[in-house]
């Protein structure tokens, strides 16, 4: 008589689709398995390339300019990789020559983006474009005075603060390439700050995480980042206070800050 | 003012916080802080002037000040100076010397642990090679207990971190049954919710308590929620174990984490209360790490390295089961590369041990330190010789929720094979019972013991 049961191995196996997590993996000995090593060492190589690309201004501005947006571009203070990851004092500061560049591109305006390869230029590159055109297209230009497009190099999300000061923008959002994870190389972030200033902290700021096809998806980061937005308007303030009711109205994904790139 | 003179040179230090400063070895975040020595020899220098300091200079000269942090208060306050008495006349270099020594053996060591105030442990590690740190620790065992009994001597635990993106429910016993089956998580099986929000972490404490019922495991759980959180569940009857929380090493560290001594206190007798320990009664699970102080801007100015000991200062008056060090998760601008990972970890084991606290270690990095696996793996060994109460088993060694590497469910299992290392001891008696392991204590292959089958018909 055949037992047809499912035995605990197969029920087990049920469960692998739950989770990305690296379960299961086959064992030689103690150890992992000649591909299962190789796997891993790959996916840190990916992770270790993601951080060390730079930002390639020039082709963005290209695309960017390309599509009609007016874009500016600047650098932090942070001169290069290893002072960047070394000093995030500097990649939080504009330099001389970018505060001059912005003070002439100053104005009255509602919102400011500003895109930042932060410790994904890949993510930049991939994710930037698409989520900024999907938000734009949404917003009603009538009621919303945006700035130029800010093209930060070297800079970390409280750039932005240094940034909408000295534009005067009234709301500046950072989009910025997220610390890699093994499993995720090209994760964008989106930091949202209301009246932003030189010294605002993180539980000041609103964040969505994730955004990437296979985390957050463009259509949803955009929906989130419209209604922070016209929040954080109609509030006058951003962070804690306002993560609260968003996270009931929009349903989990947002997050105030965690510790992943400030 | 401190001062020594090498080869006609002076060096010369103005206060205690910055001899220790410059004496601290090499780390990026004391030079980000803009306190690390200005050159090599003057470390060397300062190591030397910290050697001739007598140990007795910690009770007179506060390195935070004593009217503003309460963590200083709780350090020099609960300072016993009987059990300082074997130690009181000798200086930092003489202690160093006297730990290597057969003087200091176990009985010795546990004695003077009131004994010894955070700024005498670091200040004794910053003189120590890492062999020192390896050699001393290794001769203090600190026992806890809960479900199952941890840190005796030949034993090595470790936490399942079934972490989930989204705190999906079936990703995360996935993950956690993954680890059982090898053979990991007596210390604890403790998640990091990816939100904040009590009504998931209620969801999880639910599923892990389960989980552990289910399959009658004796170990504990841990949903790692503020302690604010998880006092509310409490309150509502939840199923908690462990309180856990990040501390820091000054009262304001502790205030950016969102906590205080007295909030501290209140969730470990809200914990005590609910009686859930059967064979030991320490509720408590911390975390800490170098820089946190700093990136907090909360570090007076003192050296990572012991703030991060005023940390363990803290935690001790708490009586925790579980503590450790996430010692590579704050990134290359506090810690760089695997060298400076690595010294931070012993000199953080070293220091727990000394102070009296069960010391764990997340041996882990981030993807922009300048650090792999391969420094995971040297680091890993060296803290299981020197006898490291448990560590982490994360998934293929990779947290996709928090997205840093630790040590996999399978490096726990090498190391205790390299090093002939048994998890706890009620732990091995249920991997043995349900057939997980063999008579020699080996796991098996391919084992899924026919008991699990009622928990994974569920999920």
């Amino acid at each position: 008589m055949v037992d047809n049961r499912p035995t605990p191995l197969d029920m087990i196996s049920k469960l692998r689709s739950a989770t990305p997590a690296r379960i299961f993996l086959p064992r030689a000995g103690a150890a992992l398995t000649t591909r299962a090593t190789l796997d891993f060492q790959l996916a840190h190589a990916e992770a270790r390339d993601a951080v060390e690309e730079r930002l390639n201004a020039e082709s963005l501005f290209g695309d960017m300019s390309s599509r009609g947006l007016k874009v500016v571009c600047v650098r932090s203070a942070a001169r290069d990789r290893r002072s960047f990851l070394l000093r995030p004092d500097l990649g939080r500061r504009l330099d001389d020559e970018s505060r001059e560049r912005l003070k002439s591109a100053g104005g009255d305006y509602d919102l400011a983006f500003v895109i930042a390869e932060g410790l994904s230029a890949r993510a930049i590159d991939r994710h930037a474009i698409p989520l900024l055109e999907k938000t734009l297209h949404s917003l009603d230009r009538t009621s919303w005075k945006i700035a130029p497009i800010i093209l930060a190099e070297q800079g970390r999300v409280a750039l932005g603060d240094d940034i909408g000061e000295t534009l005067g923008a009234r709301l500046v959002a950072v989009l910025i390439g997220e610390r890699p994870g093994l499993s995720s190389p090209d994760s964008l972030g989106v930091y949202l700050t209301f009246a932003p200033r030189v010294g605002r902290t993180d539980a000041e700021r609103n964040c969505l995480s994730n955004i990437r096809p296979q985390g957050l998806t463009y259509d949803e980061a955009a929906r989130k980042l419209l209604y922070l937005c016209s929040e954080a308007r109609r509030r006058q303030l951003t962070g804690v206070e306002l993560k609260e009711e968003a996270e009931t109205l929009a349903s989990g994904q947002l997050r105030t800050i965690d510790e992943k790139e400030s | 003012m401190y001062a020594t003179t090498i080869r006609g040179t002076s060096y010369r230090f103005p206060d205690l916080k910055t001899l220790m400063a410059k004496a601290t070895p090499l780390r990026s975040g004391d030079c980000l802080a803009g306190i690390a020595a200005t050159s090599a020899a003057e470390r060397v220098a300062a190591q030397m002037a910290l050697a001739d300091l007598p140990l007795s200079t910690f009770l007179n000269e506060a390195l935070v000040p004593y009217e503003e942090d309460e963590v200083t208060r709780l350090i020099l306050d609960s300072h016993d100076r009987n059990a300082f008495a074997p130690i009181a006349s000798l200086t930092v270099g003489e202690f160093r010397d006297w730990l290597l020594s057969d003087a200091a053996d176990e009985e010795s060591l546990r004695a003077l642990t009131f004994g010894l105030t955070s700024e005498m442990a670091a200040a004794v590690s910053k003189i120590c090679r890492n062999q020192d740190l390896i050699l001393i620790a290794a001769k203090r065992r600190v026992v806890t207990g809960f479900r199952n009994t941890l840190g005796l001597r030949g034993r090595l635990s470790s936490r399942i971190q079934p972490n989930h993106p989204t705190d999906d429910a079936r990703g995360v016993l996935a993950s956690a049954i993954d680890g059982l089956l090898l053979g990991n998580g007596d210390a604890v099986i403790g998640v990091n919710p990816a939100s904040d929000s009590p009504e998931q972490c209620y969801e999880l404490l639910r599923l892990l308590d389960d989980l552990r019922e289910t399959l009658n495991i004796p170990t504990q759980s841990c949903v790692l929620a503020h302690v604010t959180t998880t006092l509310q569940l409490m309150a509502r009857q939840a199923p908690v174990d462990l309180v856990f929380q990040s501390i820091g090493g000054t009262q304001a560290a502790n205030s950016s984490f969102g906590v205080n001594l007295a909030l501290l206190r209140e969730s470990r007798e809200a914990a005590l209360a609910l009686n859930r320990g059967t064979i030991g009664d320490n509720v408590m699970y911390f975390e800490t790490g170098q820089g946190s102080a700093l990136s907090a801007n909360a570090h007076w100015n003192c050296d990572q390295q012991t703030l991060e000991a005023r940390a363990y200062g803290v935690a001790r008056m708490f009586d925790p089961l579980l503590i450790n060090t996430v010692v590579g998760f704050i990134g290359p601008e506090y810690l760089f590369d695997g060298k400076q990972i690595t010294r931070a970890a012993l000199e953080d084991h070293f220091c727990g041990k000394l102070l009296g606290l069960p010391m764990g270690c997340d041996v882990c990095y981030t993807n922009h330190a300048e650090a792999d696996q391969n420094d995971m793996d040297d680091l890993l060994t060296l803290l299981a010789v020197a006898g490291v109460n448990y560590v982490m088993g994360v998934p293929g060694a990779d947290d996709v929720m928090l997205n840093y590497q630790s040590t996999s469910y399978h490096d726990v299992l090498a190391v205790r094979r390299m090093l002939d290392l048994a998890p706890a001891p009620e732990f091995a008696q249920w991997l043995a019972d349900v057939g997980l392991t063999d008579t020699q204590g080996e796991m098996q292959r391919q084992a899924v013991p026919a008991s699990f089958a009622p928990l994974l018909e569920r999920a």
